[in-house]
């Protein structure tokens, strides 16, 4: 079965799995045969499944982090450089000295929690190479079904174990149904 | 199955998700919502939101374009119903993040089914709560005096005011709770972009689920990003409003200078939202009848359970800022207590004559006992839980009783002030109820807008709650580790 017209780039070779354990199963026997570039689609994250593709923890907590850290100074010196320095604002005859830290905390709170989100939301994007108009995978039709309840496996043909009759013998004998090559446009 | 002989199935609970329904089921039924055609009652309640919505906006700009005269607010009453509907609304929007996050965090997995309408509802509260702050001012061109610019004459604003605090504390829960809401969606909505044959449609769903493949390596950062989130949600939930009722407890006013107020008010608004988020998804339910298999009466319950508790807490919280006015000694706070709030007609008058005459606000005072202490009390009974209709006129009484809380708090405790010659007593002109009123038409249709053009169910999380779902899942009605990938009994 052929997706695209055949004079098109080949983006790789894909399976379809009945079940979420066949796919798993599948995923852990692609890890162990030493492919790297290939992917699993699930229409929700599968527990377990990143150990079964032997992939580590995501990092994207350790840029969250940054971003926090960035937000708290943002709002140090927003508070601290005009209310402290720079313009001291008596209000109600209250003190503006160093004592009055503690009233600057509730937005050191807020803004390190701002900065964190919007860095979590920009971090996912770019650690996930999104947003991205179009995909390889979007030209299998069986693909379509991802977000259902379609469970897929692709290698791609970039990966250095890449063969076009080896892989699709190994998806097929490892349960993976409708084989296909996938090309790009 | 005979569970009596197999004493690891009795201790089974229900499943989640009724009737063993699959994966695409849900994914079928949750998408048809948005799918099919535009059913009557829906033209109908929006035939009927959006003439409210509108009327409340045209009291908005009445007010804006007449002054802030048009309310009934003076000295000493300066903070009415513009600021009970802010807390109000504010309120309501918790319990979607509670829902989303803390209930994330604590690994409850009935969260799935309801958490997208309740994070939805909560932006839609939050927008509600937005314009009272912003149109109160009065001259409301100025209100970018709250942004930190020193554009005035070179002064900042004061970062040591509680209000500034506040101006920050809702901005960052709006924006947060937006960002949250939208990350959850895009798995949702590349569903909706593989389903739809509409080319207006799929260039919308397209663009909006960013690209979205259902890839693990993809999924690998997701997971951790919506922890994150969730973990930075959780305080952040907690302290918007803290930091609300920090606006009040740092004031000297007796009946607002209390330290119970950020745990008063965060418990109180859990309870609020909830009791808002059953209002809007007891009729969903029954008007979108595939739903009852997503949100069962197990949900219901355990949000039953929840109002309960916080309610409980509120009216704690009641009691112990009685105690407090008496064992704190002030004779401001006891006076405030005793005269303006508790005192009625009957009981502290003619009876224990400990009032020479009825509290000027005894009647919201008790409403507000009446439906938030003791109407939940009903949620002690499992019997009740589950009958629908007593939990809907109860959540309704929760309703009206957060709003009559946030009433007696403000206007009883500005109405009769230090000095007895200002001492006035507030009631609010048509305006401001339209304005209130029109909020209400405003937040419904945005819901209904919601329900029509997004799913309103979370397909890719409330799959990870099908027993199917599990990788090591080895036979139906074998070993199962959750309490999700149990067969129903």
């Amino acid at each position: 079965m052929i997706a695209t017209a055949p004079q098109a780039k080949v983006y790789g070779m894909a399976a379809e799995f009945p079940t979420v354990a066949a796919l798993y199963h599948a995923a852990e026997q692609i890890r162990d045969a030493g492919f790297k570039r290939w992917d699993v689609y699930t229409p929700f994250p599968v527990h377990g499944m990143d150990e079964a593709m032997g992939l580590g923890k995501s990092w994207l907590s350790a840029v969250v982090l940054c971003g926090g850290i960035t937000g708290l100074l943002i709002a140090v010196v927003l508070e601290g450089y005009p209310s402290l320095i720079e313009y001291q604002t008596v209000v109600h005859g209250k003190p503006t000295d160093w004592t009055t830290v503690p009233a600057f905390v509730p937005i050191f709170f807020e803004l390190t929690i701002l900065c964190s989100a919007f860095t979590t939301v920009f971090a996912l994007m770019v650690m996930s190479q999104l947003p991205r108009w179009n995909h390889p995978m979007f030209n299998w039709e069986r693909f379509s079904r991802v977000g259902d309840n379609g469970f897929f496996l692709a290698i791609e043909a970039r990966d250095p174990k890449f063969s076009e009759e080896k892989t699709r013998a190994l998806l097929e004998s490892i349960g993976g149904n409708h084989v296909t090559l996938v090309h790009d446009i | 199955m005979d569970t009596s002989l197999d004493p690891q199935m009795a201790v089974r609970k229900t499943p989640l998700v009724a009737n063993e329904r699959s994966m695409d089921w849900v994914t079928e039924k949750v998408s048809n919502i948005v799918e099919s055609r535009t059913p009557i009652w829906w033209w109908l309640a929006f035939m009927v939101t959006s003439p409210v919505a509108c009327f409340g906006l045209f009291c908005i700009a009445y007010q804006i374009s007449t002054g802030v005269g048009v309310w009934g607010e003076n000295h000493p009453v300066g903070w009415a119903w513009d600021i009970t509907n802010f807390v109000f609304w504010i309120g309501i929007g918790h319990a979607g993040t509670l829902i989303s996050a803390i209930l994330f965090l604590t690994r409850q997995k009935w969260r799935t089914s309801i958490n997208r309408a309740s994070e939805a509802m909560t932006l839609f509260a939050v927008i509600c709560a937005a314009i009272f702050p912003g149109i109160h001012v009065g001259r409301v061109w100025m209100a970018w005096f709250l942004a930190p610019v020193p554009w005035y004459e070179g002064v900042w604003p004061n970062f040591r005011s509680p209000l500034l605090w506040d101006v920050f504390a809702v901005s960052t829960y709006f924006t947060v709770s937006v960002l949250f809401w939208y990350t959850g969606l895009v798995p949702d909505l590349a569903t909706l972009r593989d389903r739809t044959t509409s080319r207006v449609k799929k260039f919308f769903f397209t663009l909006f689920a960013l690209g979205w493949r259902g890839s693990n390596r993809n999924w690998r950062h997701y997971e951790m990003a919506y922890l994150i989130l969730a973990g930075i949600s959780t305080p952040l939930v907690l302290s918007v409003h803290s930091v609300v009722s920090f606006d009040f407890a740092t004031s000297v006013i007796p009946g607002w200078h209390a330290t119970i107020f950020p745990p008063y008010f965060v418990a109180g608004a859990i309870f609020g939202g909830f009791a808002m988020v059953l209002t809007i998804l007891i009729p969903a339910r029954i008007l979108y009848p595939q739903l009852k298999d997503l949100i069962t009466p197990q949900h219901i319950d355990r949000m039953c359970k929840i109002i309960l508790l916080t309610g409980s807490i509120v009216g704690y919280a009641y009691t112990m800022e009685f105690f407090i006015a008496w064992y704190g000694g002030n004779p401001y706070e006891q006076w405030l207590f005793l005269r303006n709030r508790l005192a009625d007609p009957i009981l502290f008058t003619k009876i224990l004559h400990w009032a020479p005459y009825p509290a000027p606000y005894w009647w919201a005072y008790w409403s507000m006992i009446t439906c938030n202490v003791l109407a939940p009390q009903v949620f002690w009974f499992k019997k009740n839980r589950y009958n629908l209709w007593v939990v809907f006129i109860i959540v309704n009484f929760v309703n009206m009783g957060m709003w009559f809380e946030r009433f007696v708090i403000i206007v009883t405790s500005l109405a009769n002030d230090f000095m007895p010659s200002m001492w006035h007593l507030y009631h609010p002109t048509w305006v401001e109820i339209g304005t209130f009123v029109g909020t209400f038409g405003i937040f419904l249709s945005l819901f209904l807008l919601f329900i029509r053009f997004l799913p309103m169910i979370a397909m890719s999380e409330i799959k990870i709650v099908l027993p199917e779902s599990d990788p090591h899942r080895v036979a139906p009605g074998a070993h199962a580790g959750t309490e999700a990938h149990s067969p129903q009994l």
